[in-house]
């Protein structure tokens, strides 16, 4: 709050004044500065309409440095005439004053002074008059005053060109009776106390205006990652839809259940170095079920379960060879060989978890990203059945489309038989990226910012709720 | 998926009409083909090499299908006209039969027992009165190419050569010598070369320097001769240049040398099939319902009368088709997927989550609600990222190594998730204070009990950064979490810290965590060292503890 003498003050100008007051006038009235009026003005608006203030600007004479000097110590040219004595002043004398130079042609213009360049020891100066009316002094003394209307404009024009006047822009403030007026100021509160609520007070006091278009103060929260969160959600709809998990915590596997348990051949360009991370320790995995490889070690190479296989030599060395999981459809094959161990029954299973390429990397592309998966067991599943099936799980996910969003597919009988799983079994499968999804629906380009280290935080500060059906 | 580029006039005008992009993508959907990406010559070299050089480049439209891995009847413009022809039910799926020659016998390809220390087997055959032109010759070689890249594994299991039969005469015989032995004039050149001269030679050629190593350190390399001695090829590497085709041949001999026998006849196949309509005798012939829909993806059925049953003739363009499920999925592409009726499987399951994965979802929660962040990083590192950088050494971590990292961030799968979260305070440095952190997830150990060797181990770990360095708050934290877990502050009976020594932490300030008497982890304030290594400035205390004892 400004200093409340000045405020009031104020105040009592205004209450005086019909038309109302200028801030410049009010200023010099006050005797202060013309920004501590400024000051009151804003702290009045502030508590609200006490009183009215507009903005207009007004052009002011002021001296300058030069013309205050002048004001107090006379103009040049005056000061040439009272400095040269009865017998005169040689020249070049007179040129060493400071005021000199322009003293002397301005003196000379007024014919105050005359030059005798004859005379011995150098060209000389007199007066030519007893003595002068220092009229520059006087006109910058009154303009000094305040009273520089009473000045013509050419006048001040003149001492403008001479740089002793400069015009100024102020600011000032026309401050009339707002519709609150009243001389006493009332001190506004901003927030209710426990003291006020004790003792009443509350009920006399007035508040300060609450600003409702600004924002709140954030809470302190934590955050969970946008890519998590939809994991959740993809989490929940397949339990919704009665999908067991499977356990894959295990980003290490054998190319035996990553590939050729899923009766993908050994020479696949997929087993290439550069699409597959393999291990240099552990290199090798050492146990398998022996009676299962040797099962699918003849449907690579011979062929059986009606299949005439691929024809080639299978290596063990090659199943045997460990690499980070290409994807989750090796811990499927686990479980269905787990499955097939004992009695049938049909079941859900899903994963979500991380798997691991060895490709080139880009914009949309990492080499680790989640995989989403779906497997279904049972006799007699059809093609219309997959279909089905991934018409509901899309529609859950609330997309309209038929998008390229994945694979699907009904597992081989190469696959199955050599586990041990009944004939008539089929199993359906359907996978897509999580990754993906979540760049949709969160607006993001680079997967990198995603995922990793290179994560904008604010992002998930900001991230909203998963809603995906939304 | 293998990418087939193909000129957009000349695959119209085979297949008799024009199509829209649409259309066309339509149609290629249908058949089970995705037509990856509209372009020209002109615009590849552009996108490659940039604009200069493309200058003089075709401005030709091609369209570059996707085919899958294992339709080599689809590579060629040939293959990929036929198939839709017949899917479109505009051409009878071709039989293709085995001529005689007019007169005399049909050629020999006598193999030498000297082979088989190199590259034992070898199938061949011949196309009779063919008419080649510009863009015929051109599609011949690309697919030659093409069939190299993708099931021959890049000429090492499987090599083609390719010859005009009227400038040699057989029988022809495939033999394996001392690379000093052999000397002919290879395709291209103007004199004759040794084969150990042609290997100094081909170092330096970007296209063939890749094939060298397939037989460079043998003993014997193969060599094809005519009866005449004339060189046909030295497989797998060059042909003779005397042999070589144009476009006024009119009778090719083919070969191909094997490391796989199965694979050299699918091969041979490809190729014998695929460009016999340009001979003067093309294919010929064809038949209801399920036999009809069969019949437009080239497999010729009828049905045998006895129940249900359909037999099947697979031609030699399908080496695909190894097993009755393969001939049902042509069966339902015919038909058309989109005319399936979904149903819903009846299967009736109850649901159950993985325990762990149940765990961390709960933890999450409130951990979130504890005021912390949570992060997501990679599983991959450097060996720096949890040997040196934490003060701690590399061998002692019972990491998982990867044998073939393209950078230093694969170097390791990670033993900690501590650098993960430090990394990514470091890349989030203009965020305000404090950065409070988290992360649940699996790092990988050695684990010989393991069939594979190594483990997950789900872990929890949480980073306080700011400029005190907190470690109350990350000390509140693991309380916090105890609690939550239901483990009271007890020795012994339920959790308890206690002070310890670890390079990674600032002396005098770490601790490790008891639970039921056994250690899961620690916690404290990083040691300024480890701090820096990150690229950090402020102080920060760090807890990781193993979750896997509480489930």
């Amino acid at each position: 709050m400004a200093d409340t003498g000045v405020v009031e003050a104020l105040l009592r100008l205004v209450e005086k004044a019909d038309d109302g007051v200028d801030s410049v006038q009010v200023a010099s009235r006050l005797g202060v500065d013309h920004q501590v009026v400024v000051g009151a003005v804003k702290s009045l608006q502030a508590l609200g309409d006490v009183i009215s203030a507009d903005l207009c600007s007004s052009k002011h004479w002021e001296l300058t440095e030069e013309g205050t000097e002048i004001a107090e110590q006379g103009s040049h040219e005056a000061r040439v005439f009272s400095s040269i004595p009865l017998e005169g002043l040689v020249q070049s004398e007179l040129m060493k004053l400071s005021f000199g130079k322009i003293g002397f042609s301005k003196a000379m213009s007024n014919k105050w002074i005359r030059v005798d360049k004859t005379h011995e020891g150098g060209p000389r100066i007199f007066r030519t008059v007893d003595s002068i009316v220092d009229q520059v002094q006087e006109k910058l003394l009154l303009l000094q005053k305040g009273s520089g209307s009473e000045l013509e404009e050419k006048e001040k024009n003149e001492l403008k060109k001479r740089k002793l006047l400069s015009e100024v822009t102020v600011k000032s403030y026309w401050i009339t009776k707002g519709s609150s007026f009243s001389t006493t100021i009332t001190k506004q509160e901003t927030e209710l106390t426990p003291e006020m609520m004790a003792n009443g007070s509350w009920k006399e006091k007035k508040f300060k205006p609450y600003n409702f278009e600004a924002m709140g103060v954030a809470p302190d929260s934590g955050h969970l990652h946008p890519l998590m969160k939809v994991r959740t959600q993809f989490r929940q709809i397949f339990l919704e839809m009665g999908f067991t998990e499977m356990p894959t915590n295990n980003f290490i596997e054998s190319s035996f259940w990553n590939f050729d348990s899923l009766f993908q051949p050994q020479q696949h360009p997929a087993r290439d170095q550069h699409d597959t991370f393999f291990l240099s320790d552990p290199a090798l995995a050492h146990e398998f079920p022996q009676e299962y490889l040797q099962r699918v070690k003849k449907v690579h190479s011979e062929g059986g379960f009606g299949s005439q296989g691929y024809k080639y030599d299978w290596k063990i060395e090659e199943a045997q060879k460990n690499i980070l999981r290409t994807h989750t459809t090796a811990v499927s094959a686990r479980m269905l060989y787990k499955l097939a161990q004992q009695k049938f029954t049909p079941v859900k299973y899903f994963s979500i978890d991380r798997v691991f390429r060895n490709e080139t990397l880009d914009a949309t592309h990492l080499a680790e990203f989640h995989q989403i998966e779906g497997v279904v067991a049972d006799y007699g599943l059809t093609l219309g059945d997959l279909m089905g099936i991934l018409h509901q799980f899309f529609t859950k996910l609330g997309l309209k489309k038929w998008v390229e969003v994945g694979n699907s597919g009904i597992f081989r009988p190469e696959m199955l038989l050599p586990m041990g799983l009944p004939e008539g079994v089929s199993v359906i499968a359907w996978g897509l990226s999580l990754e993906r999804p979540t760049m949709i629906k969160y607006g993001i380009n680079n997967i990198r910012e995603l995922v990793g280290h290179k994560v904008n935080l604010q992002m998930v500060y900001d991230s909203p709720i998963c809603r995906l059906d939304s | 998926m293998p990418t087939v580029g193909v000129n957009r006039d000349l695959l119209f005008r085979a297949l008799g009409r024009t199509y829209t992009d649409e259309e066309f993508d339509e149609l290629c959907f249908e058949f089970g083909l995705e037509l990856d990406e509209i372009t020209s010559e002109k615009e590849l070299i552009s996108k490659e090499q940039g604009d200069s050089k493309a200058s003089g480049a075709s401005d030709v439209i091609l369209y570059k299908i996707d085919v899958p891995a294992n339709r080599y009847d689809l590579l060629c413009l040939e293959g990929l006209v036929r198939g839709l022809q017949v899917f479109k039910n505009k051409l009878d799926a071709p039989r293709y039969t085995r001529v005689s020659p007019v007169s005399g016998q049909p050629q020999r390809l006598i193999i030498t027992k000297e082979t088989a220390a190199v590259r034992p087997h070898a199938v061949a055959a011949v196309l009779r009165n063919i008419t080649f032109t510009q863009e015929r010759y051109d599609s011949f070689i690309e697919l030659q190419e093409k069939l190299h890249q993708n099931i021959c594994r890049k000429r090492s299991l499987v090599a083609i050569g390719t010859h005009d039969l009227d400038t040699i005469s057989g029988p022809f015989t495939y033999t394996a010598k001392p690379p000093g032995d052999i000397c002919f004039k290879p395709l291209n050149q103007t004199k004759e070369y040794t084969a150990t001269q042609l290997m100094s030679l081909y170092k330096s050629d970007s296209h063939l320097k890749h094939y060298l190593h397939i037989i460079e350190d043998k003993p014997v390399y193969p060599i094809i001769y005519d009866s005449n001695g004339i060189v046909l090829s030295m497989p797998p590497i060059i042909n003779g240049d005397h042999t070589k085709i144009t476009l006024k041949t009119k009778n090719v001999f083919i070969e191909c040398t094997a490391t796989d026998l199965t694979k050299a006849k699918i091969v041979l196949d490809m190729m014998v099939t695929m460009f016999s309509q340009y001979c003067s005798k093309p294919f010929t012939e064809s038949t209801e319902n399920i036999a009809q829909l069969l019949t437009r993806m080239c497999l010729l059925s009828r049905a045998t009368g006895v129940g249900d049953e359909i037999e099947v003739e697979i031609p030699p363009t399908r080496s695909d088709v190894i097993h009755a499920c393969d001939i049902m999925e042509d069966a339902a592409i015919a038909y058309g997927f989109n005319n399936i009726t979904r149903t819903t499987p009846r299967t009736y399951t109850v649901a159950n989550q993985f325990p762990l994965n149940k765990l961390t979802e709960l933890l999450r929660q409130d951990l979130a609600a504890a005021g912390f962040t949570e992060a997501l990083n990679f599983a991959l590192c450097s060996q720096e990222d949890i040997g040196d950088k934490l003060g701690k050494k590399i061998s002692e971590t019972r990491a998982v190594h990867i044998s073939n990292p393209k950078t230093a961030e694969f170097q390791v799968a990670r033993t900690t998730l501590l650098p993960g979260l430090l990394k990514t305070i470091a890349a989030n440095r203009k965020m305000p204070l404090p950065l409070k952190l988290f992360e649940i997830s699996d790092v990988v150990l050695k684990d010989d009990t393991k069939d594979v060797g190594a483990r997950n181990s789900r872990r929890f770990c949480a980073v306080y950064y700011n400029k005190s360095p907190g470690f109350e708050v990350i000390h509140g934290l693991l309380d916090r979490a105890m609690q939550l877990l239901e483990v009271k502050s007890a020795r012994g009976d339920g959790y308890h810290i206690q002070a310890a020594d670890d390079s990674t932490f600032f002396p005098g300030r770490c601790a490790e965590v008891f639970v039921h008497g056994k250690s899961v982890g620690r916690l404290g304030v990083l040691h300024p060292d480890v701090i820096n290594r990150f690229e950090l400035t402020m102080p920060c205390s760090a807890l990781e503890i193993d979750i896997e004892p509480f489930l």
